[in-house]
């Protein structure tokens, strides 16, 4: 008989706690009532991936929580270190894969911050541009995906309406839908089209009323908002406590957002607020990532009215590709040309933690360099992977419907928990 | 218009085929008579064989299974929404159970850690099955290529290979489609008839004698072994 409670968690050996986890025939007997455990996943259309949830239920009430992780361990860390600098960035944006310009402009920035570099203006709002679009991606999915797990099948047509149009937008600036590498070290990949500002100007001007209509399918729909309204909240303390950032983290009143706190990228130029909760409950979250929406479409708009001209990726060839008509000309630009694509860029030493605002929370990226052209490591700080382990504490007491409806709320996205 | 794809090699193939055709015309007369009368049993009747058009049925209603990996699954969501509607070929019925699903989409790539996973699914579905491997990692481990991930082909067979990292969703409509020929082409069922592969089924070890519980993923030790 094998029992899931703090005895099994407190083993330090992680193997040996996730093989102690079986399905006995015998009851497990707590007091007089027999809990059960349910295991939920790894594959199981509403954990969101292939996370697996280990739960011991007294009835339909949840005693306990644990997930388990790993399924889609990818070893992008590892494999990021056998990369040079720049060729590593493919690899990191397959990890959070709804957030890959987040994931490229975190690591950009900090092997910029190694390097010293100054990024060019125009480079840093075609940043914000496309980090915000993606933003705005994001939270379309997730709102599809999650509403789709509490039953509500129409909301998740039109989300996924809205993110064909901006996948359409990626494509035209970058060539790809998904995993655009276009955020790169001392800029961005290249500029932007003719014609692609008018297409997103199109885009903004529909999308705020395109919220009215999410929130008039789900704000006025009674089923939609007892599942919702009250269920399983908690207070910020305990939430930064756990390392929680991102809309759960503003959901409960805590207005703490990296745009603000430490601007990067020039995010001090625009105007926009922090919308936040004041339950801390599954419907703030909710409300919270869909005003986020609006105000990402108000930074996106600022950005393309103040667009600077100006080059898009630093003038540094020793980090930046030289411009192809050079290398007919320019015997320099030839070896510079050459260096970068055999041997990649040479980083001085040192470590570096450089964190941005990702639609999940704080996304970090940490990186020690001996030197050489390739890291000796990269390390990311997932926001999916660290909210994640606010579960068990916010769902205890629940009813397990409940628990898939806090799942999908907290929106983890298993690529970046496991890396 | 072509009314069946049965070639008439032989004599009596062929009188049998004006037999059923002049049968049919006995069924109609009445309505139609003279040469109009044999326009129309020529243009409506299809001789077929019951197997082809079950064959035609399945690969016309496929059930995926609701499966998700990774990068390639935000892709694969995007099939059955209204850009591109995968309603329109009878593929859009997912399904969350694999008991249920007919066409397992692998979207992502499969860690060491899953690969057993999937293949206790795929062991699951009823047959015949088949087995798409989208994107890169799931064909070839991709931009990866470390220690990782493992290519599907290595641990079970896979009838459509869709490049791309991650291909679009167009990408995995055209798999879709080739495999809906495929389907209707090849009236063999189950991978293990088209692969010759019996004797492959997946074996259930037999529980120890003196174990208390039932362990499904093996391995596992009792309270008192762990304590």
């Amino acid at each position: 008989m094998v029992r899931l409670t703090t005895e099994a968690r407190e083993l330090s050996d992680y193997r040996r706690r996730e093989e102690s986890v079986s399905f006995s025939e015998e009851t497990v007997v707590e007091g007089d009532r027999e809990l059960l455990t349910l295991n939920i996943g790894p594959h199981h259309p509403a954990t969101h991936g292939v996370l697996r949830l280990v739960v011991t239920m007294d009835g339909e009430i949840i005693r306990d929580v644990n997930p388990v992780i790993g399924y889609l361990h990818t070893g992008i860390e590892k494999t990021a270190e056998v990369k040079s600098y720049w060729k590593a960035i493919p690899v990191i944006e397959r990890m959070d894969y709804l957030a890959y310009y987040f994931n490229g402009m975190g690591y950009c920035g900090a092997v910029e911050k190694l390097l010293g570099i100054e990024v060019p203006r125009r480079a840093q709002y075609l940043r914000v541009i496309h980090l915000e679009l993606n933003r705005i991606m994001s939270h379309l999915v997730w709102l599809g995906t999650s509403m789709l797990d509490l039953g509500a099948i129409s909301v998740w047509w039109y989300c996924f309406r809205e993110r064909e149009q901006l996948l359409d937008l990626f494509e035209m600036s970058s060539g790809q839908r998904m995993h655009t590498r276009y955020v790169q070290v001392g800029g961005v990949g290249e500029d932007i089209p003719p014609g692609w500002e008018e297409k997103v100007r199109e885009f903004l001007a529909i999308m705020p009323e395109r919220c009215e209509v999410y929130s008039d399918l789900l704000s006025k729909n009674e089923i939609f908002l007892q599942r919702m309204r009250g269920v399983c909240p908690m207070e910020a303390e305990v939430l930064r406590t756990l390392g929680v950032t991102g809309p759960l983290l503003r959901a409960a009143g805590d207005p703490w957002d990296l745009r603000k706190a430490m601007p990067y990228s020039s995010y001090d130029e625009f105007e926009f607020k922090i919308p936040i909760g004041t339950q801390g409950d599954n419907y703030d979250r909710y409300a919270v990532r869909l005003a986020e929406i609006k105000e990402s479409v108000k930074i996106v708009e600022q950005a393309l009215d103040g667009l600077p001209e100006g080059p898009y990726i630093t003038e540094d060839r020793k980090v930046a590709l030289p411009p192809r008509h050079e290398l007919a000309t320019s015997m320099e630009a030839l070896i510079h040309h050459f260096k970068l694509v055999t041997e990649g860029m040479r980083v001085p030493e040192g470590e570096v933690y450089n964190a941005i605002e990702g639609p999940r929370g704080e996304y970090g990226v940490f990186i020690r360099s001996d030197g050489s052209s390739k890291p000796a490591r990269v390390h990311m700080r997932d926001p999916s992977f660290i909210n994640l382990q606010a579960t068990p504490m916010l769902v205890e007491g629940s009813l397990l419907a409940d628990m898939i409806a806090t799942l999908a709320v907290m929106d983890p996205i298993i690529g970046g928990v496991d890396r | 218009m072509e009314v069946t794809r049965q070639k008439l090699e032989s004599d009596v193939e062929r009188e049998k085929f004006r037999v059923k055709q002049l049968r049919a015309r006995d069924m109609l007369r009445g309505d139609l008579e003279g040469q109009e009368l044999e326009d129309y049993v020529h243009e409506r009747v299809l001789t077929s064989t019951l197997e082809k058009a079950f064959d035609w049925a399945r690969g016309n209603s496929m059930f995926p299974l609701t499966f998700g990996l990774a990068c390639c699954a935000i892709e694969m969501m995007s099939i059955p929404a209204s850009r591109l509607d995968i309603a329109r070929f009878g593929f859009e019925a997912f399904r969350a159970s694999p008991r249920q699903a007919d066409l397992l989409i692998l979207s992502g790539r499969i860690s060491i850690k899953m690969a057993p996973v999937i293949r206790r699914i795929y062991d699951q579905m009823l047959e015949p099955k088949y087995v798409i491997a989208m994107g890169a990692c799931s064909s070839s481990m991709g931009v990866f290529n470390n220690y990782a991930i493992v290519p599907a082909d290595k641990f079970m067979p896979v009838d459509v290979h869709v490049p791309g990292c991650p291909p679009r969703p167009e990408a995995l409509m055209h798999g879709i489609i080739e495999l809906r020929s495929m389907v209707h082409e090849d009236p063999t069922l189950g991978w293990r008839a088209r692969y010759s592969a019996y004797g492959t089924e997946e074996v259930i070890p037999k529980p120890a004698a003196d174990a208390t519980g039932v362990n499904v993923f093996g391995a596992g030790g009792t309270e008192d072994e762990i304590a």
